[in-house]
């Protein structure tokens, strides 16, 4: 991946030589010193050296940097059981650093561990994981799973309250509270994830903006002032890019549009359906008005890496996404470092309007046809402790779901903007109605996306959009007994 | 796939159906010995040599087909705790008011008739142009084998880049060399074009096999048909219509039906370029999503019943029209 | 029109040679308009793949220039090291020919033996059940995608490779069936008539002289078994995760190694590669594939 050669810091390039045993104990420390570590750092550098030949396999990949510090007091007694993992997709910019730190897991506990590449997009991972875990299969041992899913999630896992609920307690108590389905945890919090928009600090400057757009006005104005401005010597060049595949990211999308112009989160924790409104009307027209003027037309067939793909390499004003965007923004080789600046999404100008974030993120499920269910545990135990939390907000930008990293003066000095937004993450962000449809979400979600994305694409207004969507979940309700 | 097993599968058979035309007479009946010890004997081992063909078939394709129909006049949803209900009809009759199946419908209605008709006529054309004896149609021959070998999932990809909006080498060709289009269109994204843009990426994978199965009919067509009708003056456009097209005819409706079949079932090209958007979304994509994305297995089933029975009926009207030699 | 009149000409010069040396104004044009219609067809059909091929080399900052640069400046091999060097690509395409030999051997073998006995032994039932192989090969997969997954899944084969094999035998072996049955049928009896006289049974002579008759036959429909098993997407997708994914669902997901790319070179490079091998077996086997496509659609 990105960053896997090239220029290291010195300190990851250190701790790499002296993993690979190019470095002495002597030198580890001579240099660590030159470089101003500290003396547990040096120490756990020594420690990862003593480690022995697994560290050789890990530190090829390795070598892009990382700030994981092993915690204390893993189980060592499990050592040469195998953790199967289903984590992020084959081509995550995160894939690197993970399997970084399952090989760190593995040096410390003896515990085997497998990085299995999940589906791309959230419905087919869903179908997928159904399909597997439908048929007991012990194939797999831990899932990460959407925040959507712990009630679909709950009848294959195994409950971590019965021994990870210390761990569970330093968690956000509200996703702690969602993942957990009739007093079962089906999934201990991983990272958490909120829509936010992206900008170029660099472009509002340049073209006399002093801040982020507060109102989705503002954004519509500063995108095509950028876009026409910049259009002439890049024709790739748009204003704003965001996800409107028909596919479970429009639905978040979609629903930060409604919620931010006071439309509701078209089912509400009660069970009344309450799409059909003018407010969310007026946010789906004018998302159709975005395409093809201040966005691409092929918008419509967007992903989060389609996004990505846009705005990294600077042909994009502005860019709705997760937080991992960020890292991937700042990365070594990315012409972006330094120019990136994020905010909140903003809000419309109905009634009601309010900034809006859509609530993602995964967390870590053992499956309860594991044969390893003691590993996977230590494994969940491991990925969602404080010090690979704080490690994968330093390295990936991913949102923690644990307060007190957010307060981390390494963090606040690296991800500035996770600290400033940890409100949202905490508990502002808007979900998706997913607990109130139960097994049922997945045709709620289709149901959505895919009219939304027929209004994008022209072949729908706003108005006869919504009320399609309400006569579908008005049958989707129905057959949960609404 | 399919697209090559089948049209494949039916040239090589029919090869071999004409054959009996070529080859000495009473080919199926190899020997005739009477004794009754004899064919007894034959008869046990004709049946333990198809004994494994049909278990495997009974096993792979009849019992999921049967479960097919029967789950579709269920509730059946995968990974439900709920248990399975019979609900008669009820799926059938919520297919009929889903909008979203009428549209897979209507897409697929239209994918059909579109590739297959273009596809005939254009095939009509290339063969007759590699029918007439000129230095180098192998070469052309050998050029068309190509779009048919690649996988579809390949090809989709292939094109889904030729498209691309910013940078693809057909928006390129359109606007910057021929001029014949003002700006880049976003051929797959715009509801407008992406239908027709996926039935030319069809076409250009199909038109070749198509081509290729009727050349094949026209090179029985003997030249001097041709001769005498120049003869009683003719003109070659008289010719065509009145010679070529009605010797072409079976070579003709066998292609057509099993083009037909195929493009009823389409799903590989329109998911990987569109996935389930509403725009394309096709009575296939319609079913796997149904049954695998939402787990409606029961109503899943219940559409996969309605293509099957579409598929059948294409079948008994086409076969109708050209009459299967007795096997 | 112009197409029809443009191949006349052409098609009855072969029988017409005395008129066909008066060359004249409109012969002339239809003759140039013959040409650039060949070359068109030869260039739409060729003009994708070497579209990809030229792409997947091209340096990654021309892979996406505007205008389209058309010939690569240097030839740059990274995408093809990145697929070549990417563990879930290689298992993919160790997947896809396990399962497609397998697959092929499997049907080859007991299609051959259904296909003597349906082509060359009278026995009760042979007409039904040539009529049942031939609708097996018409139906379409997509209806019994879910009863077969339900079976697969309480088989415990989710995601395994014998699950993708199961699958493709329901269209691989009718489609077998149907082909040879046809290809015994047309033998001529002779010869395992003067086997059966000289005492050898009717598996003998099935095995002895049918058999190594057949093999042009059966490399044949081996080899276009072996394709649609290889190019199979539904089942691919709907059947397997991880450990048994085979290319075609892996190159539909494909995506880039860094995010300041697009995925395209990727792609395009692990399509050539699951591409080539077709490509190249295709044109080796040409003259078989056009004799069985060409041989006889019509029927005499």
């Amino acid at each position: 991946m990105h960053g896997s050669n090239s220029t290291s810091s010195p300190v990851s390039r250190l701790v790499a030589e002296s993993l690979t045993g190019h470095l002495s104990r002597r030198d580890v420390m001579r240099r660590g010193a030159a470089l101003g570590l500290s003396a547990p750092v040096i120490g756990m550098i020594l420690s990862m050296q003593q480690r022995g030949a697994l560290a050789q396999d890990a530190t090829p990949a390795g070598a892009s940097g990382n700030s994981i510090v092993v915690p204390e007091g893993l189980r060592t007694d499990l050592a040469g059981s195998r953790v199967r993992a289903v984590l992020s997709e084959a081509s995550s910019p995160d894939r690197a650093w993970l399997e970084e730190a399952m090989s760190l897991f593995t040096e410390a506990t003896g515990i085997e561990t497998e990085f299995i590449p999940g589906e791309t997009q959230a419905t087919d991972r869903l179908a997928i994981y159904n399909q597997q875990l439908g048929a007991q299969s012990p194939d797999n041992d831990v899932f990460q799973i959407d925040v959507i899913w712990p009630g679909i999630m709950a009848q294959h896992a195994v409950d971590l309250n019965a021994t990870l609920s210390e761990l569970a307690a330093l968690h956000f108590p509200a996703i702690v509270e969602n993942n957990t389905v009739n007093g079962a945890l089906v999934g201990m919090p991983w990272f958490t994830d909120a829509g936010l928009l992206y900008y170029r600090t660099d472009l509002l400057e340049k073209y006399g903006f002093e801040a982020a757009p507060e109102t989705w006005d503002e954004l519509e104005e500063m995108a095509k002032t950028i876009q026409d401005g910049e259009s002439p010597d890049n024709a790739s060049f748009r204003g704003f890019v965001w996800q409107g595949n028909a596919y479970e990211g429009l639905t978040c999308n979609g629903l930060e549009w409604q919620y931010s112009n006071g439309g509701g989160r078209i089912i509400e924790p009660d069970g009344t359906i309450t799409i059909n409104n003018p407010q969310a009307i007026a946010s789906f027209d004018r998302a159709r008005g975005w395409v093809g003027t201040i966005s691409p037309e092929d918008v419509t067939t967007y992903n989060e890496p389609s996004s990505l793909n846009a705005f990294a390499p600077g042909n994009a004003a502005f860019m709705r996404n997760w937080p991992y965007a960020y890292s991937v923004t700042q990365a070594a080789d990315s012409p972006l470092v330094g120019k990136v600046g994020v905010a909140q999404l903003p809000m419309g100008d109905d009634e009601g309007s309010t900034h809006a974030a859509t609530l993602g993120g995964w967390q870590l499920m053992v499956s309860k046809y594991s044969q390893n269910q003691d590993a996977a545990i230590e494994f969940v135990k491991y990925m969602c402790s404080p010090e690979l939390e704080k490690a994968f907000t330093i390295d990936r930008s991913h949102s923690p779901t644990i307060s007190a990293v957010y307060d981390d003066p390494e963090v606040i000095e690296k991800q500035e903007f996770l600290s400033r937004l940890k409100p949202v993450f905490e508990g502002g962000a808007v979900a998706r109605p997913s607990t109130v449809t139960s097994d049922l979400y997945n045709s709620v979600s289709i149901a959505y996306f895919t009219r939304l994305n027929q209004v994008l694409t022209g072949q729908a207004d706003g108005a006869s959009a919504v009320a399609q969507i309400e006569a579908d979940l008005q049958d989707i309700m129905a057959d949960l007994g609404y | 796939m399919a697209v090559t097993l089948f049209a494949a599968g039916n040239a090589m058979s029919q090869q071999v159906v004409s054959a009996p035309a070529v080859l000495p007479p009473k080919p199926g009946r190899s020997v005739d010995i009477p004794q009754s010890g004899w064919m007894k004997a034959r008869e046990r081992l004709a049946w333990y040599l198809v004994a494994p063909t049909i278990v495997v078939v009974v096993l792979v394709a009849l019992y999921p087909l049967f479960q097919s129909f029967r789950l579709s006049f269920t509730n059946a949803r995968f990974g439900s705790p709920r248990p399975e209900q019979y609900v008669g009809f009820t799926n059938y009759i919520r297919l009929l008011s889903d909008d979203v199946f009428l549209k897979a419908l209507q897409h697929t209605v239209v994918f059909t008739i579109a590739s297959v008709v273009i596809e005939t006529v254009l095939g009509i054309v290339i063969a007759l142009i590699i029918n007439s004896n000129f230095s180098g149609r192998g070469i052309i021959r050998t050029s068309m084998l190509i779009p048919w070998a690649i996988p579809t999932v390949v090809s989709s990809q292939l094109w889904r880049f030729m498209y691309n909006q910013d940078n693809g080498v057909i928006n390129d060709l359109l606007v910057n060399r021929l001029r014949i289009l003002d700006s880049p269109v976003a051929w797959i994204a715009n509801a407008g074009t992406s239908l027709p843009a996926i039935i030319a990426v069809d076409v250009w994978k199909t038109t070749p096999f198509m081509a290729l199965l009727l050349l094949a009919g026209l090179q029985i067509i003997p030249g001097d048909v041709y001769e005498a009708a120049t003869v009683d003056g003719a003109s070659k456009w008289q010719q065509f219509w009145q010679i070529t097209l009605p010797l072409l005819r079976p070579a003709l409706l066998v292609a057509l039906i099993f083009r037909t079949l195929d493009a009823f079932r389409v799903f590989d090209v329109v998911f990987v370029m569109k996935g389930a958007a509403l725009d394309t979304i096709t009575l296939a994509i319609y079913a796997r999503q149904t049954m695998i994305d939402e787990q409606f297995l029961g109503r899943g089933a219940a559409a996969s019943v309605v293509i099957f029975f579409c598929i059948a009926i294409l079948v008994i009207i086409y076969s109708r029209l050209v009459r299967v030699e007795e096997v | 029109m112009a197409t029809t009149t443009a191949i006349r000409p052409a098609a009855a010069s072969t029988s017409t040679i005395t008129r066909a040396s008066q060359w004249t104004l409109g012969k002339v044009l239809n003759r140039i308009l013959f040409w650039v219609l060949v070359l068109f067809i030869i260039i739409y059909t060729v003009f994708p793949f070497v579209w990809a091929v030229l792409s997947s080399i091209k340096p990654s900052v021309e892979l996406f220039s505007t205008p389209v640069q058309y010939w690569p400046s240097a030839i740059n091999l990274a995408f093809y090291e990145y697929v070549l060097a990417n563990g879930d690509f290689l298992r993919a395409l160790r997947n896809s020919v396990i399962v497609s030999f397998t697959t092929v051997a499997i049907s080859l073998t007991l299609g051959s033996l259904c296909a003597y006995a349906m082509g060359r032994l009278q026995f009760r039932g042979r007409v039904p059940l040539m009529y049942l192989i031939l609708s097996m090969t018409m139906f379409p997969q997509i209806a019994i995608l879910g009863s077969l997954f339900q079976i697969i899944s309480s088989a415990g084969l989710f995601d395994r490779l014998p699950a993708l094999i199961i699958a493709y035998l329901t269209f691989t072996l009718p489609f077998t069936v149907w082909v040879l049955t046809n290809f015994f049928k047309a033998m001529p009896g002779e010869l395992e008539e003067a086997a059966l006289v000289d005492g050898a049974t009717p598996f003998q002579a099935f095995v002895r002289i049918l058999l190594p008759l057949a093999a042009p036959g059966l490399v044949t429909t081996g080899l276009l078994a072996f394709i649609a098993a290889w190019n199979e997407y539904l089942y691919a997708l709907t059947f397997t995760q991880t450990r048994a994914r085979t290319v075609q669902p892996a190159i539909a997901s494909f995506t880039g190694n860094t995010q300041f790319e697009l995925p395209w070179g990727n792609i395009l490079a692990a399509s050539v590669l699951v591409t080539l091998p077709l490509v190249i077996l295709v044109l080796i086997f040409q003259r078989k594939i056009l004799a069985g496509l060409t041989a006889g659609a019509v029927k005499g």
